[in-house]
């Protein structure tokens, strides 16, 4: 763990306990957040981004369970927290938002109210203070009429609008680490560009870690220092996003890129990963990609493939770098 | 070939009557005065950001909404309400939700023979079932599967469903309501190809509605960007993609999350400044000047029509740019 680590993940595991059996989330993932840095976490839906940021804040629904792993706050492990200290620690160190506003914004109370609440309980302040700090929040994401704004209710704001409220809701506390699952997911794409820039003024701003959940290609690489590109509750493969994207060293990655459109006058055709995404009740034995990837060897129908340095900002787990290594040097040998 | 688009719209519109309150109702224009026409075997591209009235173009000009005025032709007849049924065959409609459009109490074989059943489409029952198992094959599902429920398929497999349905009556133009909009990016691909399969095979055309530009680029011809009710841009697709010339077309085309670095790295991001005016309080004039950074007096006056920049492109602006 490096200096500038703020979070260090260790073969995390989440899994839910259902009347159909264990359902297996998250899968043994590791992975570092950087100070000052955003890491983007991408993947299909149901591939446990999600379960992972619930995971990290500890607040799984009652069927969810960590199984395994370590989530390391400035050496501490997070997951051995009290309720009461990780309750204190979710209000001042990390927080969150999510894709629906509504999630976090109660409907029966004010804007003002919400976010005055908000503010008074992670910081000793005078009610005047409070109400200044809340229009300050207001400002700082960019709500315009703030005075009027704290006297309405959520409902009464646009999509775009009540996601700034949340967002100065979120950095109310100050947190150390935000994150975002899919907080634009449901905005349309001008306002999403809205969203987008805000969130990388504050970050350049405020300084904090942002952990940037998205099912998007594009949105991640648009924004994010790192990429975390996620299947069956695994990483496939870890790097910059020049790395990710213009040097992909998992066969999903590959096809997660060759299926979407490139802008431009290109209109080969696409070519999409073929099947469906695995069942999490039965996850096969070796890489859970196989049985959708054509270029499977026999070893990856039995082994998990290991995660495999392909240089110093690049991780994969993908067992056709083993190969390639393989083929290199016999193709050395024969010259 | 005739000569004549297979459809053409023409000044269509689509007022809503919506209660504010108890006693005032207001008049929604959700779509005022769009005209545009799609050839035989083509696609035409629908983006715009959400309510500005694309989904009631599509069921407008379907006539599954009577329009408030204006005239739908296909393939040179005009549509009228005593035609229509004649022409239901013909146009049919995708929706965006696999998981809503679809009844999970009937089966897929039920669910793809209906609209069989609904026009008399076969003489016996050995025909009516190698219909649907063609059906079936043609969208690329497995017809040992005929006898399992909607809610047995995932997503992407409903989506072809969806297809084969519509694909029953043979029809020559398909009104696509976001039809991959819900999808995972690898199942969203296998859907884009299947519909551009379908249309080299069937020569079908297709009104494509969609909010990601990316994929509206990769399927259409052409492309027509509305706002608030109203077409203020359409050309060739690769044309509005690359040179667009409405100042929210740009903003629009500036905005789409790339999925690349360098590129996302060099392009600037117009952004713009507050939400779309509500339809119910219109402003007079450019319903996009409220937001344009080139408006100017003459904006606020009469609304811009559609008047031609290059050979098929036209903006609806006083301020065109580029
Ligand atoms: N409460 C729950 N009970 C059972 N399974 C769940 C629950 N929440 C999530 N899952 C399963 O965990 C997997 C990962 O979900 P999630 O993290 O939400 O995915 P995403 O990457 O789309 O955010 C999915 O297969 C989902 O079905
Ligand atoms: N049946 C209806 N009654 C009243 N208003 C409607 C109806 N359908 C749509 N609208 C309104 O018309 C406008 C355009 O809606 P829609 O065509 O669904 O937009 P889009 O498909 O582009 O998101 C919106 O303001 C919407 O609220
Ligand atoms: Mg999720
Ligand atoms: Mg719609």
């Amino acid at each position: 763990m490096s200096e500038t680590t703020l979070l260090q993940v260790n073969d995390l595991r989440t899994s839910f306990f259902t009347d159909s059996g264990e359902v297996k989330a998250v899968n043994g993932l590791s992975f570092s957040l950087e100070r000052g840095k955003v890491l983007g976490i991408v993947g299909e839906s149901g591939s446990g981004k999600s379960v992972t940021a619930y995971s990290l804040l500890r607040i799984l629904t009652d069927s969810g369970r960590v199984t395994g792993g370590q989530v390391l706050f400035n050496g501490e492990n997070i997951l051995e927290f009290s309720p009461q200290k990780m309750h204190s620690f979710r209000g001042s160190r990390i927080s969150m938002i999510f894709q629906d506003p509504m999630t976090s914004l109660n409907p029966v109370y004010t804007v003002g109210n919400q976010l005055r609440e908000a503010i008074r309980i992670h910081t000793d302040r005078t009610p005047e203070q409070v109400r200044e700090r809340a229009l300050e929040m207001l400002q700082l994401v960019g709500v315009n009429e703030p005075e009027k704004r704290l006297t309405q209710y959520p409902h009464e704001l646009s999509g775009g609008m009540r996601q700034r409220v949340m967002i100065a809701m979120a950095l109310a506390c100050e947190p150390d680490i935000l994150i975002a699952d899919e907080p634009t997911t449901a905005l349309d794409v001008t306002i999403q560009a809205q969203i987008l820039e805000l969130m990388q003024e504050l970050q350049h701003k405020l300084g904090m870690s942002i952990i940037m959940i998205t099912h998007d290609l594009g949105v991640i690489a648009d924004i994010c220092d790192e990429i975390i590109v996620m299947y069956a509750g695994r990483v496939c493969e870890r790097g910059t996003a020049d790395e990710i994207f213009y040097n992909p060293c998992h066969e999903y990655t590959k096809g997660l890129i060759r299926s979407i459109p490139t802008i431009g006058a290109n209109h080969d055709k696409l070519i999409p990963i073929a099947g469906n995404p695995v069942d999490l009740l039965n996850l096969p034995k070796g890489c859970a990609f196989a049985s959708r990837c054509d270029q499977a060897m026999k070893i990856c129908l039995t082994d998990a493939p290991e995660e495999i340095r392909i240089n110093e900002n690049h991780i994969a787990a993908c067992w056709m770098n083993v190969k390639k290594v393989y083929d290199e040097a016999k193709e050395e040998e024969s010259k | 070939m005739s000569n004549h688009p297979l459809v053409d719209v023409r000044h269509l519109k689509q007022y809503f009557t919506v209660k504010s309150d108890m006693l005032t109702k207001l008049q929604l224009k959700a779509v005022d005065d769009v005209s545009f026409t799609i050839n035989q075997g083509e696609t035409l591209g629908l983006v715009g950001e959400s309510g500005c009235g694309k989904t009631t173009v599509g069921r407008t000009l379907l006539r599954l909404y009577k329009p408030t005025a204006g005239e739908v032709y296909f393939d040179g007849n005009l549509i009228t309400d005593d035609n229509i049924n004649h022409y239901r065959k013909d146009m049919q409609i995708v929706f965006q939700d696999p998981y809503s459009s679809l009844n999970p109490r009937m089966t897929m074989a039920d669910i793809v023979g209906e609209p069989l059943d609904i026009h008399g489409l076969y003489k016996t029952k050995a025909e009516r079932r190698d219909k649907i198992a063609e059906l079936v094959q043609l969208v690329g599902l497995n017809s040992d599967h005929m006898r399992r429920y909607a809610h047995e398929f995932s997503g992407g497999q409903r989506q072809r469903i969806g297809i084969a349905r519509a694909l029953a009556v043979n029809p020559r133009f398909i009104v696509c309501d976001e039809p991959v909009s819900a999808l995972d990016v690898s199942i969203q691909a296998q859907i884009i190809n299947t519909f551009e399969e379908l249309q080299a095979k069937l020569g079908i055309a297709y009104l494509f509605i969609a909010h990601d530009l990316l994929v509206v680029q990769h399927m259409s011809q052409r492309i027509a960007v509305m706002y608030l009710g109203k077409i203020v841009e359409i050309g060739p697709a690769d044309e509005i993609i690359e040179h667009p010339v409405h100042p929210y077309t740009q903003s629009l085309i500036s905005a789409i999350p790339l999925p690349d670095p360098n590129a996302a790295r060099k392009r600037h991001r117009i952004i713009l400044q507050g939400d779309v005016p509500s339809p119910l309080h219109m402003p007079e004039g450019c319903p996009f000047r409220s937001r344009c950074r080139y408006a100017t007096e003459e904006c606020a006056k009469v609304c811009p029509t559609l008047e031609e920049v290059s050979s098929g492109h036209q903006v609806a602006c006083y301020h065109p740019q580029g």
